[in-house]
């Protein structure tokens, strides 16, 4: 059963990436692939913060999780794409550009991975506040 | 719209695919080392490579290349993976995971075009 909800992210997963690579590709018409970049980075933000808030504040069961993170998230983001994209900058003697398209990938992913999980903790002391707010107002009226 | 299906085709099996193969791979090794995902994305360099070559009719590639080899390699978890490495302390693994699966990408893609090209 886990599998078909995998699949079902994967199915949106693949058509938002081909969307969005696609329109992003045709409105740069550059050799960098500013397409696959994009959505490569906003992919790792989602998928760091969906799994650690999912973690700390959300009870949602697991199949939604598996849904959306390995299926729709792990689809929307591709390797393949840019490793086969390097090697297009590379045989047409881009080398400048290929260097760039992998630090930029590489830093820029870990950079926003690292923001994900940030993000996600913050929320959750937020709550945790929240909770503690709620908590202490509670006492005081039943001391009232 | 035949582009929409088999984009959403190749999701969907790639998907599943991915989930089953990394999930194999890595119960197979109890080492912090992510080679389930290590695997799927170079596997799916290779067979994107050797399609790209291939220059097969259009819908095949966006079913095959855009919809499940896509799908079935991912760089969001690769990236979380290796950021998990690095806030356990593991520096030298995640810097090995990052530089092998970039370079090892890149030379079975070419491999796969090359393979592509001569078959």
């Amino acid at each position: 059963m886990n599998y078909l909800f995998v699949g079902i992210g994967g199915i949106f997963g693949a058509l938002a990436r081909c969307y969005l690579s696609t329109s992003i590709h045709e409105s740069t018409l550059s050799s960098f692939p500013f397409g696959t970049l994009c959505v490569n980075l906003i992919g790792s933000f989602l998928l760091s913060f969906i799994a650690y808030a999912s973690l700390l504040s959300w009870n949602l069961p697991r199949k939604y999780i598996l849904a959306v993170n390995t299926g729709f998230i792990g689809s929307f983001t591709t390797f393949s794409a840019f490793s086969l994209e390097l090697v297009n900058l590379i045989i047409n003697n881009n080398f400048d550009l290929a260097i760039i398209y992998v630090s930029v990938s590489l830093i820029g992913g870990l950079g926003l991975s690292w923001l994900g999980i940030k993000t996600a903790y913050t929320f959750y002391q937020q709550e945790q506040k929240k909770g503690d707010q709620r908590q202490s107002l509670g006492e005081a009226t039943q001391e009232n | 719209m035949n582009i929409f299906w088999a984009v959403a085709a190749g999701g969907f099996l790639g998907a599943i695919c991915r989930f089953v193969v990394s999930n194999f791979i890595q119960s197979k090794h109890k080492k912090p080392f992510p080679f389930g995902t290590f695997a799927v994305n170079l596997i799916g360099s290779f067979f994107l490579g050797f399609l790209f070559a291939k220059h097969v009719n259009p819908l095949l590639f966006f079913f095959v290349g855009t919809g499940f080899m896509g799908a079935f390699t991912t760089f969001s978890t690769f990236e979380l993976e290796s950021m998990e490495l690095i806030r356990n302390r593991k520096f030298l693994i995640s810097l090995s995971y990052l530089l092998l699966s970039t370079i090892l990408g890149v030379i079975l893609a070419f491999l796969g075009y090359w393979v592509g090209k001569t078959l």
